[in-house]
């Protein structure tokens, strides 16, 4: 039991039990915040252990998203289904991306997953049959699991979102401290290195891709559960980029400062836009203010060390 | 499908990759002397759409329209590369990737500030308008006026590349800027003044592309990705890669559109995949 796991443990907790007292918005936000949290330490995997800007990584959010959509309103398929269907389809979908995208290093890889991540963009707007193009699919139900609580009511489905964001920091934890992840950390200090050192260097970034495909898929599910609807906004760019922001807002290579980052969105995105209309304007200074200021995020700046960030 | 049906699409094709030219050359110079991932390369097209469109209407002067706007919008370009882009070390990709859709995103909205919500047509003189007739098919002058300032503008950067001093100072900063600049070469003016010229190329595109896509909130982020596939096929700060480029995805786009609609970005992208799964820095790429 290390410092940051209790830390880590202390959060959760603190916030499960301040939750009911919260009025309903501030909760909504919060259950958003959680499921974003998923999403930004998913992508964490990749950019801050790894060292692979991804620039494509709501694909497999969106791809996730829209597999739970599609299920559950066209076949009334359940929970279970729904949620392995939709892991398989980003791991599928990671693990083909991943084929195309891990052989390019750098400004390369950015814009091939920015590509690739477009291709999934462009399936949810045009292949009309399937995914309602530009209008989305609604009324996905809440998942009815045998448990004492409804789901349906925000409450227990905020305490659902909690645990399954607390099980995927847990896994992703013990994911970056084993011998894998520590492979991973040294591949993105210096590839050279590790592969005169005898790593297989490609195999260990193609894993965390497919990996951290299916953390992004994880979220996705419960997105589209919380949501009740997907649409191709799910999948755009813009969701993409305000991923690597919530990391690198947040810190990089930390897990814990992604899922920060990702609250301090949600929650800056709905309360500007609730006084301006101008919300988009806020949110770009955010963005560049972000480099200018905090080029190691909150928790790297906190710590005081350098962080590790992309490429160097 | 008849024989009309391919000429009058590989006619549209050819004048859409034309119009892709204008905005991915550009990016692909911008790329090549400072390895800059610029996302707002988008928002120079949609911006100089929009300040073409309010020249056209004070002015009524399609040729003041295309001048301002590219001008202008050089000038938004010159301001970020010397007031924020300057700052960031080439190598962090990822700071450049975030400033620049904070860009992006401010852009976005005072544009929409600006000039609303509504979509606009840039309205286009009366000399351009109409079609040759030849045979059974129709060409509208328009798109054939497109083509035209496609070929001006792309031998004009050729001759410019490969026949002045200027070009061969740019091509060094292409090739190794850090060399270059260890020889004596000023790469910071170069970087200036390739980010204008991309700048307003991506402008001029936006104007004239303006006059058939129409200028509306959201062209920024939809032309983006077809700048950077372009750039991808083609090959990272090569003008011939970014001619064979925006020709290839114009056709491509154009057939995949007409004979595939439900799969048209696929049709798009899965090539390029391809061809980077063969060649990862793409046809004309140096690595």
């Amino acid at each position: 039991m290390d410092r940051r796991f209790l830390t880590g443990a202390i959060a959760v907790a603190v916030v499960g039990v301040l939750a009911p007292l919260l009025p309903s918005y501030p909760l909504t936000l919060l259950t958003q915040a959680v499921i974003s949290a998923i999403f930004a330490m998913s992508l964490d995997l990749l950019l801050g252990y790894t060292g692979l800007p991804s620039l494509g990584h709501a694909a497999y959010f969106g791809v996730a998203a829209y597999a739970v959509a599609i299920l559950a309103v066209d076949a009334q398929a359940g929970f279970v289904t729904c949620l392995l269907v939709a892991l398989v389809a980003a791991a599928v979908t990671a693990a083909l991306f991943g084929l195309l995208a891990i052989r390019a290093t750098g400004t390369y890889f950015l814009m091939i997953t920015l590509a690739l991540g477009m291709v999934v963009w462009g399936l949810a707007f045009r292949w009309v049959s399937m995914t309602k193009g530009d209008n989305g699919i609604s009324g996905v139900p809440r998942p009815e699991l045998a448990l004492p609580w409804n789901l349906t009511a925000p409450l227990p489905f905020f305490y659902f979102a909690l645990a399954a964001a607390a099980l995927a920091w847990l896994l992703l934890g013990l994911l970056v401290r084993s011998p894998f992840g520590m492979s991973l950390k040294g591949i993105r200090e210096s590839e050279s290195r590790m592969r005169s050192l005898g790593y297989n260097v490609w195999l260990h970034k193609y894993l965390a891709f497919i990996i951290s495909g299916v953390f992004a898929g994880f979220a996705g599910v419960l997105w589209s559960y919380y949501n009740g609807f997907v649409s191709p906004v799910d999948v755009q760019l813009v969701t993409s980029v305000e991923a690597l922001l919530m990391v690198a807002l947040g810190g990089s290579g930390t897990l814990v400062g992604p899922a920060i980052g990702a609250a301090l969105i949600v929650f800056l995105k709905n309360f500007v836009s609730v006084y301006t209309r101008r919300w988009l304007l806020i949110l770009g200074a955010v963005y560049i203010g972000v480099i200018l200021f905090a080029p190691r995020g909150i928790v790297g700046a906190l710590r005081g060390e350098a962080s590790p960030r992309g490429e160097r | 499908m008849t024989a009309e049906f391919w000429l009058t699409q590989a006619f549209n094709g050819v004048s859409y990759g034309a119009l892709l030219f204008l905005l991915a050359s550009g990016l692909s110079l911008i790329f090549g002397v400072m390895r800059i991932v610029n996302l707002a390369h988008g928002s120079y097209f949609m911006l100089g759409g929009y300040v073409g469109l309010s020249v056209m209407w004070r002015t009524g002067s399609f040729v003041a329209a295309m001048a301002c706007g590219a001008l202008a919008i050089a000038l938004i370009g010159i301001a970020m590369e010397r007031l924020f882009l300057r700052r960031l070390p080439a190598t962090q990709t990822l700071d450049q990737v975030l400033m620049t859709i904070g860009f992006a995103l401010i852009f976005q909205d005072l544009a929409l500030l600006i000039w609303g919500g509504d979509p606009y047509t840039i309205p286009t003189p009366p000399m351009l308008s109409g079609a040759v007739r030849i045979g059974d098919l129709t060409f509208p002058v328009y798109r054939i006026f497109i083509v035209a300032i496609a070929i001006v503008v792309a031998a004009a950067l050729w001759l410019a590349l490969e026949g002045t001093r200027t070009g061969a100072l740019i091509r060094a900063a292409v090739d190794d800027a850090e060399m270059a600049q260890g020889v004596g070469i000023n790469v910071p003016t170069i970087s200036l003044l390739i980010f204008a010229l991309g700048a307003g190329l991506a402008a001029l595109g936006g104007v004239i592309g303006g006059g058939f896509l129409g200028v509306y909130p959201g062209v920024d982020f939809e032309v983006l990705p077809y700048a950077f596939v372009v750039v991808i096929v083609g090959g990272l700060g090569s003008l011939p890669g970014a001619m064979v480029g925006s020709l290839l995805v114009g056709l491509l786009d154009n057939f995949g559109k007409a004979l595939f609609p439900e799969l048209s970005y696929f049709t798009l992208f899965a090539p390029m995949a391809l061809i980077l799964a063969l060649r990862p820095t793409g046809l004309f790429g140096r690595g």
